[in-house]
């Protein structure tokens, strides 16, 4: 195992530390727990949103805490849920009074320990409720699920969740609005290497020299099949084709995108799948209103990336471009 | 059933750590390889919680305590399992001493509704309920045909060895194995075995 890392034992504590010491404008630590909340709670009283799960998908989630986005983001250990009393600290941290919405990807951990939270938290007669990503068209079941996994179209949830809360709507508003991008959004990745977990010291997966696996899941989970390398062109082909077949577009239609690097994946490269993207999309007469390229959910130092595409109404569209403001996300 | 509690857990804590290179080698097979590591580190820290509670006797209160350190140190599906097992148990066994059959019943009862209730789980689908459930109805057998409490967790615990035995014949479709479906057949559940193992170290402490 080659990183850069002092202890295995210490990295989500040494890694929180670092983000605070970056981006003290941005987020601060809850005493004692593995969460950063916003630095400055915000003016008026709001909905507050709360994500989290495993370490090692950096910026997700802490990157993305700040105005327009989330208010507190909860990290676990290297792929491992956060325990329900961190998630806890973190909705008592954030709770200004109009409820708590808990964005959680579809993992049976996740879910457990989360909604083991939402009771803890219920029982001091604070208002949560929770949203549930699963946007991961490769498998309909996995290693770490019952049913979809939930990956990189989670930060979409994030931010038109996150815009819609800071227009001061009511908790069951903000979550109707989660929902309908969870509804909305599909994804699918793929990876050329593996990688490893600090605390196990070796790759979770091995890949040979010129193999490629489709559908991989963001922990290594495996995904369809095996295949040699193809062009970038031939991959995102495939890709965007399992995505549209899960959600048919109609022409006109418009559509938000997300090329997700997983960690080991140049820019360059990603903008070369994102140029096929864009192709393929207005070859079938869709508008493309907003696209994101880049690190948004890793998978520690994976190399492959994954598609996210987003169908957008009016209301999602108009909460897509609203302004963000977080270490990982700043739009104007 | 009476007996000192603090060391009834600590039977309970050290058999699990005891087991915890089995338990990770079985969820090797057919999950994450995570599950003896977890459930060490849950009991380590349910024993490092107990520290200066010898003399506690209140079994409800520990029992609660157990729950909760689970809850919050063994993490991924099996804290939130294990750790509302114990929670649940722990309310009709609040402010008693010492337990009868009635008593164990209705925590065993509580205990499964729990696990049913948060991993959203049954029988038959590869998980610790294959060998909590038959422990529990063996237990509740034992207990109507007025059999001792110590009789009705023998009775229990067999079934629950018989239960981890089940698990080896059907494939999963709860929890991580699900992912594995046929290939999953042949291999034992860890879950279940985790829980065989807290009865099996709760009756040998009581045949002591």
């Amino acid at each position: 195992m080659k990183k850069v890392i002092n202890v295995p034992e210490q990295v989500v504590e040494e890694m929180l530390q670092g983000m605070v010491s970056a981006h003290p404008q941005y987020v601060k630590r809850v005493d004692g727990f593995e969460v950063l909340v916003r630095a400055n709670k915000p003016e008026a009283a709001k909905v507050a949103l709360v994500s989290g799960g495993g370490s090692g998908h950096e910026p997700s989630h802490a990157g993305f805490v700040g105005r327009g986005m989330l208010d507190g983001a909860v990290a676990g250990a290297v792929f491992t849920s956060p325990t329900p009393d961190q998630v806890y600290e973190a909705v008592k941290a954030v709770d200004n009074g109009k409820g708590v919405l808990l964005i959680i990807k579809n993992y049976s951990g996740d879910v457990m320990n989360f909604e083991m939270a939402i009771e803890m938290a219920s029982a001091d007669g604070i208002t949560v409720d929770k949203v549930i990503v699963n946007d991961d068209v490769a498998v309909e079941n996995s290693t770490w699920t019952i049913g979809r996994r939930g990956i990189a179209g989670t930060v979409l949830v994030h931010k038109i969740a996150g815009a819609k809360a800071e227009t001061g709507a009511e908790l069951e508003e903000v979550k109707r609005v989660a929902d309908k991008v969870i509804h909305n959004v599909r994804s699918m990745g793929m990876a050329l290497d593996s990688c490893t977990v600090p605390a196990a010291g070796k790759p979770s997966f091995v890949l040979e020299d010129n193999e490629i696996e489709i559908g991989m899941g963001i922990h290594g989970e495996p995904g369809t099949h095996r295949e040699v390398l193809r062009s970038a062109d031939e991959i995102t082909d495939h890709l965007v084709d399992k995505i549209l077949a899960d959600m048919p577009l109609a022409a006109g239609e418009e559509v938000a995108v997300l090329v997700n690097g997983l960690g080991a994946t140049p820019l360059m490269e990603l903008y070369i799948v994102n140029r096929k993207v864009a192709a393929l999309l207005k070859e079938k007469g869709l508008h493309i209103a907003k696209t994101y390229i880049g690190n948004y959910m890793t998978s520690l130092e994976m190399a492959g990336f994954s598609i996210s595409i987003l169908k957008l109404d009016s209301e999602l569209k108009e909460l897509l471009l609203a302004p963000a403001d977080t270490p990982a996300l700043v739009q104007f | 059933m009476s007996g000192n509690l603090y060391e009834v857990i600590s039977a309970v804590g050290e058999m699990i750590i005891g087991n915890r290179q089995k338990l990770t080698d079985l969820d090797a097979a057919i999950g994450d390889g995570d599950h003896g590591i977890n459930m060490a580190r849950g009991f380590e820290a349910v024993k490092a919680k107990l520290q200066g509670m010898e003399m506690e006797s209140d079994i409800g209160k520990v029992l609660k305590i157990v729950g909760m350190t689970l809850i919050s140190s063994v993490g991924g599906a099996a804290g939130p399992l294990y750790g509302t097992a114990f929670l649940r148990a722990a309310a009709p066994s609040q402010g008693k001493t010492e337990l009868d059959t009635q008593t164990i019943g209705l925590m065993l009862e509580a205990a499964i509704a729990g696990i049913k209730e948060r991993g959203k789980a049954t029988t038959g689908e590869k998980t610790m309920l294959d060998a909590l459930v038959p422990a529990y109805e063996a237990f509740q057998d034992g207990a109507n045909t007025g059999k001792t409490v110590t009789a009705c967790l023998e009775l229990a615990y067999e079934a629950a060895q018989q239960g981890v035995e089940f698990t080896k014949t059907i494939i999963a479709t709860k929890g991580r194995a699900s992912y594995l479906g046929e290939r999953s057949r042949g291999h034992q559940d860890p879950g279940a075995t985790s829980s065989y193992i807290m009865l099996k170290a709760l009756v040998e402490y009581l045949r002591r």
